[in-house]
């Protein structure tokens, strides 16, 4: 889960992580009245949403005075907000976070994260900060250093002043660096993050660190263990389509096309999508029914579908597994196309487990289905439906 | 033959008496494969299926000799059972546990460092040797022994070509799910090496995604051994927006871009086939398999 800013920077502060001073509003009126107070110079005004991609997107504004602050959040709140990172329609932007703009002598780049290949935390530091970060580090990986957790003693100030060293920190800069990296490695560990990424780390021309910008992913899976987490959790920004299905054991992400995916298994729902757009064809979404789903649960996301007004075809690819058996999907349409009357055809492909049983199902409840034996007919036809 | 369990193989389970763990022991002792004890902390001494219970994995191991671990056991204590099968010294591990937190797997990948124990998952359908061994949750309908060893990432897409490897008479030697997950126990290039050296094992099918590196780690282990068993490739996940979570963790791009794009052409370089359509894999197999002949 990606917290908002604000979210990741309280959480980085409580670990003695300096970031610049600032506040959340969630009107135009109270970000001006926030700048006003804050009693500095200049001012940045950033989108408080739950993804990234928010600079080249428009949702960091730099400005010199609290009128133009109010200005610049009015632009923001209520809007939506589409970046890369984003659902296709982006989110509706309803804080903005109201900051004091640093002076920036230095910027650097620093992560904590947990490396795949190795399964170990590793700490990323770059002298290359800032929004071209990413552009350097892809044309020239040697910029960034790898250093692996275990092989230092981070929780010591003094281990990562030595680190940073060599990237070019020295002195009252690299003391106060290692303060923000050392923090952020707590900050990491006490809250099951998968990521933390400061980028920039500033370093004033007084020689202070701060943690200009901050992203923090924490792993979903661990948030049954951090209840201290819960009012960041229900401020995260969820598509309301792809809440309810995971409300019900599904797991869905919403797309814009017309042809609506009714698939069991995330490698089968990835391969649906993919022979569906190679053969011209628009998806509505993305599913993965897990296999704890039951059949009322089923039903509740495919008349979620159903109620898209572009719909035009239902295509379900199924195979019946251990425990997810072709009739409990069967049921699921059932129950679905009888509370909605929908007419909207069904393209049916289902095998493995029950696949029979299944289909004597659809038959029964003279669903308006098309049966086919295999996926690549089956895409074929939707396609085709869809127009 | 086969790989990673074989007629040989006794398992016991954790968490063999809640829902699942009763249902997929069940499943599994139906098919045939020999299940020998259940693990359940505080009903040590009862007995679950017609099996004894135990307290404690390395109890169970020394009054049974049961050298496998099947762990259906809930996201918050799946490592922690893990580590205890580990202590045990149990020679396969196979975790199906959907959502176990990361640093959890941190702490598991560690301990597995230098042990006697091969883990398989989490989030994974399990192994399963067609009418020998089945640990795991994966369907047995349209399983036939065979020649042809499957790893893969993901359950679903694993039974559709099972199905199909069947209908096309080729069968199946061994079936690997490595998991979901992004932080998980053997990997691609463990299946390659343990099918290179399998002589029921014919052919290999790889079946990848999005996200993580097992891919491309397969493809460089593949050029540089000179493997000689025909491999057939899917990697799905090609018209997923990037950025979002689909399904699985492991296909998450915090955890490294992974294009499939990338990965395709690192295992056609390799030398593997590469598909897009899954009904098009027992095909390519077959033609290959027909090639090494002539």
């Amino acid at each position: 889960m990606f917290l908002m800013e604000h979210h990741a920077k309280a959480l980085l502060r409580q670990n003695g992580v300096v970031t610049p001073k600032g506040k959340v509003a969630e009107t135009p009126l109270e970000a001006g009245r926030i700048a006003g107070a804050l009693g500095v110079g200049g001012f940045a005004v950033k989108a408080q949403i739950g993804a990234g991609g928010r600079g080249l997107a428009g949702g960091v504004q730099f400005s010199d005075s609290p009128k133009d602050v109010e200005r610049h959040a009015a632009g923001m709140l209520g809007n939506r907000l589409e970046t890369a990172q984003t659902g296709v329609r982006g989110e509706i932007v309803r804080k903005v976070f109201v900051e004091e703009r640093i002076d920036i002598d230095r910027m650097f780049y620093f992560s904590v994260l947990i490396d795949q290949n190795s399964a170990e935390p590793v700490l990323l530091f770059s002298s290359s900060g800032g929004v071209e970060f990413e552009r350097v580090a892809a044309a020239d990986p040697g910029v960034i250093k790898h250093i692996h957790l275990k092989e230092i003693d981070w929780r010591e100030p003094e281990a990562i002043s030595e680190i940073l060293g060599s990237v070019g920190l020295s002195g009252n800069a690299a003391k106060s660096a290692a303060t923000v990296v050392t923090g952020a490695i707590r900050t990491f560990f006490e809250n099951d993050a998968l990521l933390i990424e400061i980028n920039p780390l500033a370093v004033t021309a007084t020689g202070e660190a701060v943690a200009v910008d901050a992203k923090m992913v924490v792993d979903g899976n661990a948030l049954p263990r951090h209840v201290e987490l819960e009012a960041v959790v229900s401020e995260a920004a969820v598509e309301e389509s792809e809440r309810l299905a995971q409300e019900n054991n599904v797991n869905f992400v919403e797309l814009d096309g017309n042809i609506g995916l009714v698939v069991n298994g995330a490698g089968l729902g990835l391969a649906t999508l993919d022979l569906v757009v190679e053969l011209g064809g628009r998806p509505a979404n993305f599913m993965d029914i897990r296999t704890t789903a039951g059949s009322f649960q089923i039903a509740r996301v495919v008349q979620m579908l159903i109620e898209r007004p572009d719909l035009k075809v239902m295509l379900v690819n199924v195979h019946g597994g251990g425990m997810t058996v072709c009739d409990t999907i069967a049921e699921a349409l059932n129950f679905a196309y009888s509370r909605t009357g929908s007419a909207i055809p069904i393209v049916y492909r289902a095998a493995g487990q029950n696949a029979p049983w299944a289909l004597s199902i659809m038959q029964n409840r003279k669903l308006p289905f098309r049966q086919f034996d295999n996926m690549s007919q089956a895409v074929a036809a939707a396609v085709e439906m869809a127009g | 033959m086969s790989i990673i369990v074989n007629k040989d193989t006794k398992v016991l389970v954790q968490g063999m008496t809640g829902r699942s763990g009763t249902f997929y022991s069940d499943a599994a002792m139906r098919y045939g494969s020999t299940y020998v004890a259940g693990v359940r902390p505080g009903k040590g001494g009862g007995r679950h299926l017609g099996l004894p219970l135990f307290d404690s994995v390395a109890e169970a191991k020394s009054e049974t000799g049961a050298n496998a671990s099947l762990v259906v056991v809930p996201a918050h204590g799946a490592a922690a059972a893990i580590l205890e099968s580990i202590e045990a010294e149990v020679g396969v591990i196979v975790c199906i546990t959907e959502r176990v937190p990361v640093h959890d797997m941190v702490n598991v990948k560690a301990a597995l460092n230098g042990s006697d124990s091969l883990l398989i998952g989490p989030n994974s359908q399990g192994v399963l040797v067609p009418g020998v061994c089945k640990i795991g949750v994966m369907s047995t309908a349209d399983a036939s022994h065979g020649c042809i060893g499957i790893a893969s990432r993901s359950a679903s897409l694993a039974s559709e070509i099972v199905a199909q490897t069947t209908r096309a008479g080729l069968g199946q030697s061994t079936t690997v799910g490595i998991g979901g997950d992004p932080i998980h126990g053997i990997g691609f290039v463990e299946c390659l090496k343990s099918f290179r050296e399998d002589p029921a094992t014919q052919g290999v099918i790889l079946v990848g995604e999005l996200g993580g590196d097992e891919e491309e780690q397969a493809a460089a282990y593949l050029s540089d051994s000179g493997y000689e068993k025909p491999v057939v490739s899917i990697i799905v996940g090609r018209h997923a927006p990037p950025e979002r979570r689909m399904g699985h963790a492991g296909a998450l791009s915090v955890f490294g871009t992974g294009s499939v794009g990338r990965k395709v052409e690192l295992l056609c370089e390799a030398g593997s086939v590469a598909v897009q359509n899954p009904d098009e894999i027992a095909g390519a197999l077959k033609a290959a398999l027909a090639e090494r002949q002539n």
